[in-house]
């Protein structure tokens, strides 16, 4: 096979990936909006028709008051998840990058709980976090931390606390791999002239490890963001969203209008678009971070 | 502090963390009466494989559903992305920065927008609870992800090799063949991989595409055995230890390219 000019020949290789694109995120995409236009139900799929709703869909999905809730929850699982996912991230990348006799199996170990399928962790936490048989509350009770059990799935105080920790033990492995990686890449002269200077510890951190960090931050902070806001088959599996909506969110919400309940397409659709709009202005700025790393390590 | 204080509290860490993995396997290997004791047993000391037992025999279909979606995900991953990151890699054209930022933006679109309009679609062309409905929404997440693996790694071949083969009177098809797939092995692995484990632990496509359920993954089977009220919770955690062998497997033997593609899949661009 002769493919010509080294354009062609590029079109060509790239072809059947961009038809895959075209055909499985763009006709998704135009598709979805097409759906928020309009009144979709079962009947839909048998007969074709869809009537043209214009904003109804929208108008339905704002007017809902489990929009306020899912918007709060989306917020407060996603804040809540990055900002200890990532201390806790780096404190732990910070104490591995020291040597010592096994550190590279310890942390490589540490990396098992973000391979796991979702579901694996969300079935495993849900037994622990069980009201009356779960480690969770037995060990609390131990310890004297609580004198009774704490209903942690069942009440709806305690269901998204609940599931932010999930979410936090899940998400650490991804944070510590970067940020040791960003770690390493810090030249270890820098470190020495600060100690020969007399800097301690903590100031060694403050103006060395963390002002070179910072692109590396970036990437790791906005990743998390794209990431923690689409968060669906733990929540599912953990509560299902509930109880009493306490934990539901955009994702989890979205999921339920369109296949859980009255098959609602369009107004699962429109809250669909809401979070690609969510997640496009968090992508370009993960872009933007992404594009400073980028530079930062070819100087 | 010393360098084995040092190692002391790095084992402290990974034990806490990674005490529910021992409690899955813990109290799959208990008696399903014995874990609704008011305190529990620390160690599986009656251990009994009824839980194992039992998973297979409900839960064996699904993960044999879930293999072959995962190894059909892998495939088609691979054929798509690999010559799209040879070309977005070794060949000088105008596009390219375009291509790989849809990529990367792709990667952010929520999965329930996907699944909601690959539902519409797939309903059009019965691709609903298909194998190959499964495989190809699975691979929506697994190829933008690939090509920039493996673009990634490809960025790293000099290219001097292969125009040394174009004056040699190699077309590019040849090139691509004979010289970028087998230097490209272990990027071909690492994104192999991940692609299978992304399949495998897919819940989202499977519980939503899969209505009918003909076919059922592992993780639709998870979800079901819990959501059902009587729940066995010896059964269903022997169940979840299943469904983690290949995240095991992978971190025991591929445990380099993990790390790989890791960084590769977020950072490079």
């Amino acid at each position: 096979m002769t493919l010509g000019t080294p354009r062609r020949a590029a079109w060509a290789f790239l072809l059947p990936a961009l038809v895959y694109v075209l055909l499985f995120f763009g006709y998704p995409l135009v598709n979805n909006i097409s759906m928020s236009l309009r009144e979709y139900s079962v009947r839909s799929f048998y007969t074709g028709e869809a009537p043209f709703a214009g904003l109804d869909n929208y108008a339905a999905v704002l007017g809902d008051p489990l929009f306020g809730t899912a918007v709060l929850n989306t917020a407060l699982f996603t804040i809540g998840s990055i900002f200890f996912q990532f201390t806790i991230g780096l404190a732990l990348a910070v104490f591995f990058s020291g040597r010592f006799p096994g550190s590279a199996l310890l942390r490589s170990l540490l990396l098992l709980p973000w391979l796991l399928p979702l579901v694996v962790s969300g079935a495993v936490w849900r037994w622990m976090l069980d009201q009356d048989h779960g480690v969770i509350n037995a060990a609390l009770r131990a310890v004297g931390l609580a004198d009774g059990p704490t209903p942690w799935l069942t009440d709806p105080g305690w269901a998204l606390p609940a599931v932010i920790i999930v979410n936090i033990w899940i998400g650490i492995p991804f944070n510590l791999v970067i940020l040791h990686g960003g770690l390493r890449a810090i030249p270890a002269s820098l470190y020495e002239a600060a100690a020969l200077d007399g800097a301690s510890a903590w100031q060694r951190f403050r103006h060395v490890t963390w002002p070179l960090l910072r692109p590396v931050t970036a990437v790791v902070l906005m990743l998390g963001l794209v990431y923690t806001i689409k968060v669906f088959d733990v929540i599912m599996v953990v509560t299902g969203g509930g109880p009493a909506n306490a934990t539901q969110t955009l994702t989890t919400w979205a999921y339920q209008l369109s296949f859980d309940g009255d098959f609602a397409f369009g107004q699962g659709a429109a809250v669909g678009n809401l979070l690609v709009l969510i997640a496009t202005v968090f992508g370009l700025l993960y872009l933007r971070s992404a594009r400073a790393a980028l530079r930062e390590e070819q100087r | 502090m010393t360098r084995y204080l040092r190692t002391a509290f790095g084992v402290a860490v990974v034990i806490v963390l990674l005490f529910p993995l021992y409690w899955m396997v813990n109290a799959s290997l208990q008696p399903a009466g014995s874990l609704l004791k008011p305190s529990p047993d620390w160690l599986p000391v009656n251990g009994t494989l009824d839980g194992y037992r039992s998973a297979l025999s409900t839960q064996g279909g699904h993960l044999l559903a879930s293999l072959a979606v995962a190894a059909g995900t892998v495939v088609v991953s691979l054929i798509v992305a690999m010559p799209a990151a040879y070309a977005l890699a070794q060949l000088r054209f105008r596009g390219v920065q375009a291509f790989v930022f849809a990529l990367l933006i792709v990667q952010m679109v929520p999965g329930p927008v996907m699944a909601n309009s690959l539902y519409t679609l797939f309903s059009e062309f019965s691709l609903i609870d298909s194998y190959a409905g499964l495989v190809l929404a699975d691979s929506t997440a697994t190829i933008p992800f690939a090509i920039l693996v493996l673009r990634a790694f490809m960025l790293s071949i000099p290219r001097e090799l292969s125009e040394a083969a174009r004056v040699d009177g190699a077309g590019y098809w040849r090139v691509f063949r004979s010289i970028i797939v087998p230097v490209s092995r272990n990027a071909m692995v690492t994104a192999g991989l991940f692609s299978f484990l992304f399949a495998w632990a897919d819940f989202l496509f499977a519980v939503t595409l899969t209505t009918g359920r003909a076919i059922e993954p592992i993780t639709v089977g998870i979800y079901r055995f819990i959501g059902n009220q009587s729940a066995d919770w010896n059964a269903v955690l022997a169940t979840a230890v299943l469904a983690s062998i290949p995240a095991a497997v992978l971190l025991v033997i591929a445990q380099r390219y993990v790390v790989a593609g890791v960084t590769g899949g977020a950072l490079k661009d």
